[in-house]
C-alpha cells in the first residue's frame, strides 16, 4: 500500500507517514481491521448454517455423508502444511533471505494448488451424483428438500473460501515477482507478513469448515 | 487548537490571499491528474461529483413520486411503474448517495487535515475505493436505463428471488460492489485516525467529528461485510436457484429479513452519526464556544455504534420474529434515544452563553437539532410495539426516517459544504444567498414530511400509488413542500459552483474558529501543512468569556 518503493529502492517509507516503524504499524493495523471485516462476512453464512443445522439436524446429518471424510482430511491436512510454509516464507523475509522466501512461496502455492484440485474433484463429484443445488439435485430419503439447502450451503462455504485461497495465489504471484527483483529486504518485509497473516486466516475459515460440513454424521 | 484568536495570522493571511500560490487544486492540471491521484482532497472531491449526481438521480425519482401522488387516481403511472420509482429512489439515495455522502466527500477531504496528517494511511486504496464506487454504482445506472427494479429498496425475499422479474441481479450486485467501497473507506479512516495524528493530539483532544467518523468506520467494517454476504446469498438463490430463503426450498425468509437489517439498521447510523459530527464542529465555531460535555459527546458517538447494532429487530415487530425477540429490541431500541439526546443536550448547551454569529452554516445546525430532535422523537413512538403494529408500514414510517435522513443527514451534509466550502474551493459562497437557501430548505423539507405524520396516523399506507380522496390535500402539501426542496437544493449547487470563479478569495480561517483545518492555508497545499503542526492544546479552545454560563 505504500507510495514510492521502500527498501531497495531508497525511500525508506511512503510520504504521507513520518518513518517506516509508523508505516508499518498502519499496515498491520489495516490487515487486522481487515480480517475483521472477513469474519463478518463469513460470519453471515456461519449464522445461516447455524439455523438450518437446528431446524433441519436429521437432514444436515443425512446429506454430510455424501461427502468424502478421508479427501476432506487429507485437504486439511495440505492446507495446514500451506500455513507452516507461509510462516516459514515469512520468518525466511525476516532474516532477509531471497532464495528461501521464494521457495516457501512456492511450496505454498504448490499445497494451496493441491488443495484446489482436490476441491474442483469433489464438486465434480457432486455433480456424478446429483448433488448441485438447483441444478440437477437428487437426493433419496425423506430429507431431500432440506438436504439441498446444506448443499447450497456448502458450495457457499467452501465456494467463498476457495475464492479466497484463488485470491490469496494471485498475490502470491505478486509477492513472488517482488521477491525475485529483490524487493524484501531484513529491514523491510511488510508485504510478505500481511499476506501470512491473510493465508493464515483463510487457513482458520477451512478449519472450522471441514468439522461443520464433514464430521457431522461421525458420531452415528 | 493551539492559536485560538478570533483572526488569522496576518502572515497567513496575506500568504491566502497572494496569487500564484501552489495549493492542491493547481498542483497538477489535466484529466489524468484527477483520474489517478492518491490526494485525499481530489478523491474527495471526485466522490463530491459523483454524490451529487446521484443525489440528482435519487431526486428525479422522488419528483416522480411526488407528481403521482398529486391526485388519489394513478394518472401519472400505473401500479408497475411506481413500484419502481420508490424502489430506486430508496436504492440510489441510501446506497449511492448518503452512505458516501458525508464521509467519503468532507471526511476524506478533512480527516487528514484535522488531524495535522499528510493524508490518509492507504491513498492508493483511498482511490480504489472511489473506482469500486463508480463500478458499483455503473451497475444500478444500468439498472435503472434497462428497465429498473421493483423489489424496494431492503430486496426482500422471496419476491425478490422468485416473483419479481425485473432487474434485481444487477441492482443487488451494484450495491454489494459499492459496500467495499464504504469498507475500504472505513478501513483507511480508522488506520488512520489510529496511527497518524500530529503529535500532541491526543484522542481527547480529536475533533468531535474526528470521533464520529471513526465511530462510523467501526459501523462500516462490522457491518458491510453482512450486507456482502446477504446479496450474495441472494444473488446466489436468484441466479442459481440455491435454497437459502425460498419457502418453497424450504428456506426461512426471516432469515433474510435478520440479516438484511443487521446491517441496514446500523447503516442508519452510518448515515446519522458522520452528520451529528458536522453538527458538534459547526456549533461550536458559530457560538465561538467551549463545546458542552466533549467526553459525553465523543462517548455518545460509539454508545450509538455500540446499540446501534442491538436494535434491528425493531424493523420486523411485525414479521413472524417471537414477540420475546420483539420486547427486547423495543426496550434496546428505547435506549439509543439516550446517547442522541446527550448529542442534543450538549449542543443546545454550547449554544447557551455563546456569542452566536448568525452564519449559514449555523441555519443548517440549528435546522439539523430541531428536525433530528421531532425525527428521533417519533422513532420512540415507533419502538413501542403497540403503537408500532398500527402505523407499520404507513406514512407514519414514511415521514420519520425522512427526518433523520433528511432533516438530519442532508442538513448536516450542506452544513457542513458550506462550513467547510471556503477551506476546499478557496472562495467565499455569497452568504445573503446561501442564508436564503437554508431557509428554503427549512421550509421546503417540513412542508414535505410533517403532512406526512398525519397521512401515517390517520392510515395512509406507503408504497401505494393511489390513495383515498380524503388524503389529497395533505399529499398536496407535501408535493408542494418537494417542489420548494427541490429549488432549495439547487441554489448551493448553483452559487457554489459559481463561488468557484467569481467568489471573493478566502482567508485560511474565514471563521475564526479552532481547528487544524482552518491553520492551513485556504486552499490547502497538497501536503496540507507546510511543517507538521504540534497540537499543544483540547479542541474548540475557544477564550471564555461567560464563565457564569457554566454555573447557570
Amino acid at each position: 500500500m505504500a507510495h514510492a518503493v521502500p527498501g531497495a529502492h531508497g525511500h525508506d517509507h511512503a510520504h504521507q507517514f513520518e518513518s517506516a516503524a509508523q508505516q508499518q504499524e498502519a499496515a498491520a493495523l489495516g490487515m487486522w481491521a481487515f480480517l475483521v471485516t472477513e469474519v463478518m462476512m463469513f460470519g453471515g453464512l456461519f449464522l445461516a448454517y447455524a439455523v438450518y443445522r437446528s431446524v433441519y439436524p436429521e437432514a444436515y446429518a443425512a446429506a454430510s455423508h455424501h461427502l468424502n471424510v478421508t479427501i476432506g482430511a487429507v485437504n486439511t491436512a495440505v492446507l495446514i502444511g500451506s500455513s507452516l510454509t507461509m510462516a516459514m516464507a515469512v520468518r525466511s523475509a525476516q532474516l532477509g533471505r531471497r532464495q528461501a522466501i521464494i521457495l516457501f512461496l512456492i511450496l505454498t502455492m504448490v499445497l494451496g494448488g493441491v488443495f484446489l484440485g482436490v476441491k474442483v474433484y469433489e464438486y465434480w463429484d457432486k455433480y456424478d451424483h446429483h448433488l448441485i443445488p438447483g441444478l440437477n439435485f437428487h437426493m433419496d430419503g425423506p430429507y431431500a428438500r432440506e438436504a439441498e439447502i446444506y448443499y447450497a450451503l456448502y458450495f457457499c462455504m467452501t465456494g467463498l473460501h476457495a475464492s479466497h485461497m484463488i485470491i490469496g495465489m494471485g498475490i502470491m504471484v505478486w509477492l513472488l515477482v517482488k521477491a525475485r527483483a529483490g524487493w524484501f529486504t531484513a529491514s523491510y518485509y511488510t508485504p510478505v507478513e500481511m499476506f501470512g497473516l491473510y493465508w493464515h486466516f483463510v487457513d482458520i475459515v477451512w478449519i472450522f469448515l471441514f468439522p461443520l460440513l464433514y464430521l457431522i454424521g461421525r458420531h452415528h | 487548537m493551539a492559536t485560538t484568536g478570533e483572526h488569522p495570522t496576518p502572515e497567513l493571511w496575506e500568504s491566502s490571499l497572494a496569487e500564484g500560490r501552489r495549493h492542491y487544486l493547481n498542483a497538477d492540471y489535466g484529466i489524468r491528474s484527477w483520474l489517478l491521484t492518491v490526494d485525499h482532497k481530489r478523491i474527495g472531491l471526485l466522490y463530491l461529483g459523483a454524490v451529487t449526481l446521484f443525489f440528482a438521480v435519487g431526486g428525479a425519482f422522488a419528483a416522480m413520486v411526488r407528481l403521482e401522488l398529486m391526485t388519489p387516481a394513478g394518472d401519472l403511472v400505473q401500479a408497475d411503474t411506481y413500484n419502481k420509482l420508490f424502489t430506486m429512489h430508496g436504492i440510489v439515495m441510501i446506497f449511492f448517495f448518503m452512505i458516501p455522502a458525508i464521509p467519503a466527500v468532507l471526511g476524506n477531504f478533512m480527516l487528514p487535515i484535522m488531524i495535522g496528517a499528510r493524508d490518509l494511511a492507504f491513498p492508493r486504496l483511498n482511490l480504489l475505493s472511489w473506482y469500486v464506487f463508480m463500478f458499483g454504482a455503473t451497475f444500478g445506472v444500468w439498472a435503472i436505463a434497462s428497465g429498473g427494479v421493483d423489489t424496494g429498496w431492503t430486496f426482500y425475499t422471496p419476491f425478490s428471488t422468485m416473483a419479481s422479474n425485473t432487474h434485481v441481479v444487477a441492482t443487488t450486485f451494484g450495491a454489494f460492489v459499492v459496500g467495499f467501497s464504504s469498507i475500504l473507506t472505513g478501513l483507511n479512516f480508522i488506520v488512520t485516525v489510529h496511527k497518524m495524528r500530529a503529535p500532541g493530539l491526543t484522542w481527547f483532544r480529536l475533533p468531535l467529528f474526528i470521533w464520529a467518523l471513526y465511530a462510523t468506520s467501526v459501523i462500516i467494517m462490522l457491518a458491510t461485510p453482512v450486507l456482502a454476504i446477504t446479496l450474495l446469498l441472494l444473488l446466489v438463490e436468484r441466479a442459481l436457484g440455491f435454497g437459502i430463503f425460498d419457502p418453497s426450498l424450504g428456506g426461512d425468509p426471516i432469515l433474510y429479513q435478520h440479516l438484511f437489517w443487521f446491517y441496514s439498521h446500523p447503516a442508519v447510523y452510518i448515515m446519522i452519526l458522520p452528520a451529528m459530527g458536522v453538527i458538534s464542529e459547526l456549533v461550536t465555531a458559530f457560538s465561538r464556544n467551549q463545546i458542552f460535555g466533549y467526553r459525553f459527546i465523543a462517548f455518545s458517538s460509539l454508545g450509538i455504534a455500540i446499540i446501534g447494532f442491538l436494535v434491528w429487530g425493531h424493523h420486523m415487530f411485525v414479521s413472524s420474529q417471537s414477540v420475546y425477540a420483539g420486547l427486547v429490541f423495543s426496550f434496546l431500541s428505547f435506549l439509543v434515544a439516550i446517547p442522541s439526546a446527550i448529542k442534543v443536550f450538549n449542543w443546545t448547551a454550547t449554544l447557551y452563553g455563546g456569542s452566536i454569529a448568525f452564519q449559514t452554516p449555523l441555519f443548517y445546525a440549528l435546522g439539523f437539532i430541531g428536525l433530528f430532535t421531532i425525527g428521533g422523537l417519533t422513532g420512540l413512538f415507533l419502538a413501542a410495539i403497540g403503537l408500532d403494529v398500527h402505523v407499520h408500514d404507513t406514512y407514519f414510517i414514511v415521514a420519520h426516517f425522512h427526518y433523520i435522513m433528511v432533516g438530519g443527514t442532508i442538513m448536516g451534509f450542506l452544513g457542513g459544504i458550506h462550513y467547510w466550502w471556503p477551506k476546499i474551493s478557496g472562495r467565499l459562497y455569497p452568504e445573503g444567498l446561501a442564508k436564503t437557501a437554508a431557509v428554503v430548505v427549512f421550509i421546503g423539507f417540513n412542508l414535505t414530511f410533517f403532512p406526512q405524520f398525519i397521512l401515517g396516523y390517520l392510515g395512509m399506507p406507503r408504497r401505494y400509488y393511489m390513495y383515498p380522496p380524503e388524503f389529497q390535500v395533505l399529499n398536496v402539501m407535501s408535493t408542494a413542500g418537494a417542489s420548494i426542496l427541490g429549488v432549495g437544493y439547487l441554489m448551493p449547487v448553483l452559487y457554489l459552483v459559481w463561488s468557484m470563479r467569481y467568489g471573493a478569495r478566502a482567508p485560511a480561517n474565514p471563521w475564526g474558529a479552532t481547528g487544524l483545518e482552518w491553520q492551513t492555508e485556504s486552499p490547502p497545499p497538497t501536503e496540507n501543512f507546510m511543517e507538521t503542526p504540534i497540537v499543544t492544546g483540547p479542541a474548540y479552545d475557544y477564550p471564555v468569556v461567560g464563565e457564569e454560563r457554566k454555573v447557570a
